[in-house]
C-alpha cells in the first residue's frame, strides 16, 4: 500500500504515504468495531486509501512539494481524470511493479545498508517503528531517525521510483540482492534478537526475492540463485532448534524434520539460476546449501565437493567467513592437521580475530587434536565475542563436554 | 508550441448521469482522451466546472447571482493544451467525448502573448 501512496505522490514524500496508510488503519479500527469486518477487508482498506489520496491530492495540486510533471500524475490535478487515474494506479497487476520500484529506490547506493533494511521493513513489509527496533534490537528514536534520515535523502537526491534500465539493472540488483540476503540472515540466524530464528523475516525476504524472478525485466540468474539458496536454508530451518529454542548443530540435526518440498522449490530455482554464463556468489553458497541438503547424515556429506567450492568462493569473492568456513571443509575433508595449516595461511589472519567463529574454529580443531587446555580458551574466548545467546549456550555445552 | 484554451458547452451529461454505466463509460473517454493528450506532453491543465456562478459587473461591482444561461450556452468546463497551430488544436478537440452530443460545443481559443 505505501508503495503504490509513494508512486502517487512521489517519494519525496513518502511520509505523506505513511499517514495515509495509518490513518486508513485507524479508520479500519473505528468502523470495524461499529460495524463488524466487511466481506473483503482488504478491497475495503484499498477504498479507504484511495479515497484519502484523493483528498490528499486536492490539497496539494498547487504545492510546491509535489510534482505532478509526468505522464500519469499530471491527470491527478484535473478533476475530470483525477477518479480514474487513481483507480488506475491502484490496479493488483500494477502493485507488484511498485513494489519492486521502491525496493529499487531504497537500496541506492547513497543509503547505508542498515537505513536500507529499515525502510524496507517500514515500506515494503508493512512492520510498525516498535516492531523494526525490536527486531534489529535497537530503539524506535534510532529507527525514527533512520526513517528521517532516508526520506530526507530521497528529497535532497530527488530519487525517482523507477525500475533501472537494462545498463544499470545488474548492479542495482545486486544492491537489491544483498538487502534481501541481509534480511534473509537476519532471521535465519538472528545475530540481535533473543529468539534465533525469526521466520517473519525469512519469509519477507522469500516474498523480496519472489517479486525480482517474477518480473520479465528484473530476473536475473543471480535473484534465481539467492532464491534457491534461500530455499535450501529455509528448508532446514526446523531442525536447528530444540524445543526449548536452543542451537542443535548440523551434525546432529533430525534431517527428517527438513521440509523436503522446500529443497525441491530450491531445486526448481536452481535450474533456472544455471541461464546465464555468469556466476555470482549466490551460485556457490546456494550449490554449498544444496549439498548440505541432499546428504543423508553429516559423514555422508560430500565434503570434497564443498570444499571445491568454498575454495572458488574465496578466490573469486574473498571474506573472512568465506575463510573460515572453507578451513571447516578442509577439517572434514583432511582433518585437524591439516585444517589448522591452511588456517595459519590465511592472508590478513588479523583481521579475524574479532570473529567469534574464528576462535571456535580453532577450538575445534584443538579438540580434536585432544589439546583441551587450548580447545577451552579458544572457546571462551569466542564466548565472550558472540552477542547471541544460543551461541554462547552452543559453547558452554562444548566446555562443559571436556573429558576431565 | 502555443497554448490554447478549450471552453466546454453544451454536451450536457445529465441524459447519462442516471446511469452509472455510461456515465464511467463516457467519463472513461474522458480519460483516453486526456491521457493521450499527456503522453504527448501536451496536457497543462483541466477542470470541470459547476452550474452555479455569481458575477460581477462594472466599475459599479454590481453582483448577481450564476449566468443563468441555456444548458448548452454554459461553460461547463476548460482544458488547456499545447499545440503547433489551430489546426492541429482543432484535431485534438475533434477527438474531445464532449462532441460525442449533438449540442456538445469546444471553442477554441488561442492565448494571446502579450507584445
Amino acid at each position: 500500500m505505501v508503495s503504490v501512496l509513494t508512486k502517487i505522490f512521489g517519494i519525496e514524500n513518502l511520509e505523506t504515504a505513511e499517514d495515509v496508510v495509518q490513518q486508513t488503519f485507524l479508520s479500519a479500527i473505528e468502523n470495524w468495531t461499529v460495524k463488524g469486518i466487511p466481506d473483503s477487508p482488504s478491497n475495503w482498506l484499498f477504498m479507504v486509501a484511495r479515497n484519502k489520496a484523493i483528498d490528499v491530492i486536492r490539497k496539494n495540486k498547487h504545492s510546491v512539494s509535489y510534482d505532478f510533471s509526468d505522464n500519469e500524475r499530471v491527470l491527478l490535478t484535473s478533476e475530470y481524470t483525477l477518479a480514474s487515474t487513481m483507480e488506475n494506479l491502484w490496479k493488483e497487476e500494477l502493485i507488484k511493479d511498485d513494489m519492486l520500484r521502491m525496493m529499487f529506490a531504497s537500496c541506492q547506493p547513497g543509503i547505508s545498508s542498515e537505513n536500507q533494511i529499515t525502510l524496507i521493513l517500514k515500506t515494503l513489509c508493512g512492520f510498525s517503528t516498535a516492531e523494526i527496533a525490536r527486531t534489529l534490537l535497537t530503539t524506535q528514536d534510532t529507527i525514527s531517525k533512520r526513517l528521517y534520515r532516508t526520506r530526507e535523502y530521497f528529497r535532497e537526491n530527488k530519487v525517482k521510483l523507477e525500475i533501472p534500465s537494462v545498463a544499470e539493472l545488474k548492479e542495482r540488483t545486486n544492491a537489491v540482492l544483498n538487502s534481501i540476503y541481509l534480511l534473509f540472515n537476519e532471521g535465519y540466524n538472528s545475530s540481535k534478537s533473543e529468539q534465533l530464528i525469526r521466520k517473519d523475516l525469512m519469509t519477507e525476504a522469500l516474498m523480496l526475492c519472489k517479486l525480482l524472478i517474477d518480473n520479465n525485466h528484473t530476473q536475473l540468474p543471480e535473484a534465481f540463485a539467492l532464491m534457491a539458496l534461500m530455499c535450501f536454508h529455509a528448508a532446514r530451518s526446523e531442525s536447528r532448534l530444540t524445543q526449548e529454542g536452543d542451537i542443535i548443530l548440523l551434525q546432529y540435526q533430525d534431517r527428517t524434520k527438513w521440509d523436503f518440498a522446500m529443497i525441491e522449490l530450491g531445486n526448481c530455482y536452481m535450474s533456472k539460476a544455471a541461464s546465464g554464463s555468469e556466476i555470482s556468489p549466490y551460485h556457490l553458497e546456494a550449490a554449498i546449501a544444496f549439498e548440505h541438503c541432499i546428504a543423508k547424515d553429516f559423514n555422508s556429506t560430500n565434503w570434497e565437493r564443498i570444499l571445491e567450492l568454498y575454495t572458488w568462493l574465496c578466490q573469486f569473492w574473498p571474506s573472512p567467513i568465506c575463510e573460515l568456513n572453507r578451513i571447516v571443509a578442509v577439517m572434514q575433508v583432511s582433518g585437524a592437521e591439516k585444517a589448522l595449516e591452511s588456517l595459519q595461511q590465511i592472508p590478513e589472519k588479523e583481521k579475524l580475530k574479532t570473529f567469534y567463529l574464528y576462535h571456535s574454529l580453532l577450538g575445534e580443531i584443538s579438540l580434536r587434536l585432544n589439546r583441551f587446555v587450548e580447545a577451552k580458551s579458544y572457546f571462551e574466548t569466542a564466548r565472550g565475542l558472540t552477542n547471541s545467546e544460543g551461541e554462547k549456550q552452543v559453547l558452554q555445552n562444548k566446555i562443559a563436554s571436556f573429558p576431565k | 508550441m502555443k497554448e490554447f484554451l478549450f471552453l466546454f458547452r453544451g454536451g450536457d451529461a445529465k441524459e447519462i448521469q442516471h446511469s452509472p454505466d455510461k456515465f464511467k463509460a463516457h467519463m472513461d473517454k474522458w480519460m483516453v482522451w486526456m491521457s493521450e493528450l499527456a503522453n504527448k506532453k501536451q496536457f497543462v491543465s483541466a477542470q470541470p466546472l459547476t452550474d452555479t456562478g455569481m458575477q460581477i459587473t462594472g466599475t459599479k461591482k454590481i453582483i448577481s447571482d450564476g449566468p443563468y444561461l441555456e444548458g448548452k450556452e454554459y461553460v461547463g468546463g476548460y482544458l488547456v493544451c499545447l499545440a503547433e497551430s489551430y489546426d492541429s488544436a482543432l484535431d485534438i478537440a475533434k477527438g474531445c467525448p464532449i462532441l460525442d452530443f449533438d449540442d456538445g460545443v469546444v471553442e477554441i481559443r488561442a492565448i494571446k502573448e502579450a507584445e
